[in-house]
């Protein structure tokens, strides 16, 4: 290891990006109360790869997070968003009802509860998933004619 | 048969077609993401398009039965509109529905072996996978209620639109420019669109159509309302290539990978198009003196010059491809106009004409699939002697061919048929001599084409030509026959069209 004059970056970064992951989860469960949800949390994880992928390196990134893992992942999220829609379907309601989730009756919450925590993840996956395919693509990116070519 | 479909049809089909439609091709493409096959892919979006006609016809037939009262009302997760999303169907969106279903299942048909010809390999599942986002949006646009909704469902399909044009890049490098291109574009457009629903949220306070339909006549005056009218007629004209905001089109078209080309051709610029008549005639009103205005110093003089102007741009271009496209952007121009009539007539004879030129540019862009599949060339010298070679596919080419131009017979001369009764009726019987005019341009760039196909020599002998696979032929020829079908008993397309323009005047359905 001899890019040492990175040591203080590394070293800041370590800690940092565990800290981005929990403030992501904090942003995603507190969509709940308040502002926050799935998108905002979706960009935070990502940002805490891509901070990694700054410091150690794309390919570093890559081999912790594989671009196949952020694309599935994105199709992942849509299909769980989707999937609690036919959830409802299937018990009886609407498209998206989440008080039929549990077929419960008017006052009951569990249901409505239970929806939008599962959409909310589906748009953290999906989020998170496009946010690091599309970064990945852009850094990823081999010039078609190397330099020495021109 | 759409009232056995619906007798047969089970009771959650018939309850909750209307998100199915749309929900089962948009939960498929994320799945065809993680699928490595691109065979299995393809059947998948064959069934998933095929599911989706199913659906549109079982909406169509309940729109069309009276105890429906004309519309189904479905609220996304039993929210009540106007508060929640609601997906509204009426004769007008089930016309669309219908067509755009058909098409996609038609144009999924045909194309395993152009998309393993022009796509690269490893591409094809996420190939199927844009292709199913992207029917799914425009069947979301022809679907919902919501003017936000609406917005974000042409966004879905519009995005995967930009990847499918970028995709025909391993065929031609140009592609990549022309998706860029498109993308700006693209983007102007629904950002204008947004910013004018933003103008009428602002005016009105609430999103669904109907209420902002109910809400807007007492607005009429409202600075706010006419600026957001101009950017939604802007940013959708954009969409739909609207003559002097059409030049996306043409590269978009044209170095797209065939089987993107076609159904683009047939669907995309319609579902825009459909969503700028729900917006003139429903949400507003053409009783409004702005919108009146409008008709007669915007969207006519632009409709005219797009047949115009376009047509003569089409005769002088040497690529097929080019060609159709240009004279697809002439084509938008005569519905413009049909649009801009403001009369019942006028807008039905646009419908009209947007239902078969959706047949006349999917027969015409998948026969030429077909060319570039066994013969990598667009130019028209490359079609020479064609028509020896590859008999099936040229005589549906030329079928539809004729059809554009507008021939007897076939359904482009009934449109125009229509589009001129309501030309004469408003008094404007000059604009039926340019129709005319423009179709005559027709004649010429279609019979350049066709004469080279049928009366010229091969170019280069030793270059053997070879019919289209059969998987190509058989909706290929359906799209043919349909042409020739609907240009003699006009009944079920003209049902249609008076129908969805009933219901876009708001009216009871007349029949």
């Amino acid at each position: 290891m001899n890019s040492d004059h990175h040591v203080i970056l590394r070293v800041v970064s370590k800690m940092l990006i565990p800290i981005i992951m929990m403030f992501a989860f904090y942003t995603q469960f507190h969509g709940d109360f308040g502002p926050g949800g799935g998108f905002q949390a979706g960009v935070i994880v990502a940002v805490a790869v891509i901070l990694y992928a700054l410091v150690a390196g794309v390919p570093a990134a890559m081999r912790a997070v594989p671009p196949a893992f952020t694309r599935s992942l994105a199709a992942i999220g849509v299909m769980i968003y989707a999937g609690v829609g036919y959830w409802a379907l299937f018990k009886g309601g609407h498209f998206l009802e989440y008080q039929a989730l549990f077929n419960e009756p008017p006052g009951e919450h569990h249901g409505q509860h239970i929806g939008i925590m599962l959409i909310e993840l589906g748009v953290l996956c999906g989020v998170s998933g496009a946010m690091l395919t599309i970064f990945y693509a852009f850094a990823g990116r081999v010039a078609e004619i190397r330099d020495k070519d021109w | 048969m759409i009232e056995i479909l619906l007798s047969s049809a089970p009771q959650w089909a018939l309850m909750h077609a209307a998100p199915l439609l749309v929900m089962v091709p948009l939960m498929l493409a994320p799945l065809l993401a993680l699928v490595p096959s691109g065979r299995v892919a393809w059947l998948v979006s064959v069934a998933a398009t095929a599911i989706s006609l199913v659906f549109a016809l079982i909406l169509l037939g309940i729109v069309q039965s009276p105890e429906s009262g004309g519309a189904i009302r479905y609220a996304m997760g039993n929210w009540m509109p106007p508060l929640g999303i609601e997906f509204r169907i009426d004769a007008l969106n089930a016309m669309i529905l219908v067509l755009v279903t058909t098409i996609g299942l038609l144009a999924s048909i045909m194309s395993y072996p152009t998309v393993l010809a022009e796509v690269r390999k490893e591409k094809t599942a996420l190939f199927y996978s844009a292709f199913l986002a992207c029917f799914a949006g425009l069947c979301g646009v022809a679907s919902t209620g919501d003017a936000f909704n609406l917005f974000v469902f042409l966004e879905v399909s519009s995005i995967s639109t930009y990847v499918l044009v970028a995709l025909g890049a391993s065929r031609d490098r140009r592609a990549l420019h022309a998706a860029f291109n498109y993308l700006i574009m693209g983007t102007i457009g629904a950002t204008f669109f947004i910013i004018g629903v933003g103008f009428l949220y602002a005016a009105t306070g609430t999103l669904n159509m109907v209420d902002i339909a109910s809400k807007l006549p007492a607005l009429q005056g409202s600075r706010t309302v006419q600026a957001g009218f101009a950017f939604i007629v802007v940013g959708l004209g954009l969409k739909a290539a609207m003559w002097p905001l059409h030049q996306w089109l043409p590269n978009a078209y044209s170095y797209s990978p065939s089987f993107v080309t076609m159904f683009l051709s047939a669907t995309a610029t319609k579902v825009a198009l459909y969503a700028l008549i729900r917006f003139l005639f429903f949400v507003f009103s053409p009783t409004f003196a702005f919108e009146h205005a409008a008709f007669t110093a915007l969207l006519m003089p632009v409709g005219i010059a797009a047949m115009v102007a376009c047509s003569f741009q089409a005769v002088f271009q040497t690529d097929v491809r080019r060609v159709l496209a240009y004279s697809s952007v002439a084509q938008v121009g005569y519905m413009i106009l049909g649009i801009s009539v403001g009369t019942a007539a006028g807008l039905s004879a646009g419908l009209f004409h947007l239902l078969n030129h959706a047949m006349i540019k999917g027969a015409l862009f998948m026969a030429v699939a077909g060319v570039v599949l066994t013969y990598k060339g667009t130019n028209i010298r490359d079609f020479a002697g064609l028509g020896r070679s590859a008999p099936w596919t040229m005589t549906a080419f030329a079928i539809a061919g004729l059809s554009l131009i507008g021939v007897p017979l076939t359904a482009g001369f009934q449109s125009k048929l229509q589009l001129g009764y309501a030309l004469f009726e408003h008094g404007w019987w000059w604009a039926v001599i340019l129709v005319v005019f423009s179709s005559f341009l027709a004649v010429i760039y279609v019979g350049r084409i066709l004469e080279a196909v049928f009366f010229q020599p091969p170019v280069n002998p030793r270059k053997t030509h070879k019919e289209a696979p059969i998987v190509l032929l058989v909706p290929l020829w359906i799209l043919a026959l349909a042409n020739i079908y609907f240009g003699i008993t006009t009944e079920i397309p003209l049902g249609l069209a008076r129908d969805a323009a009933a219901a876009a005047f708001g009216l009871e359905a007349f029949r």
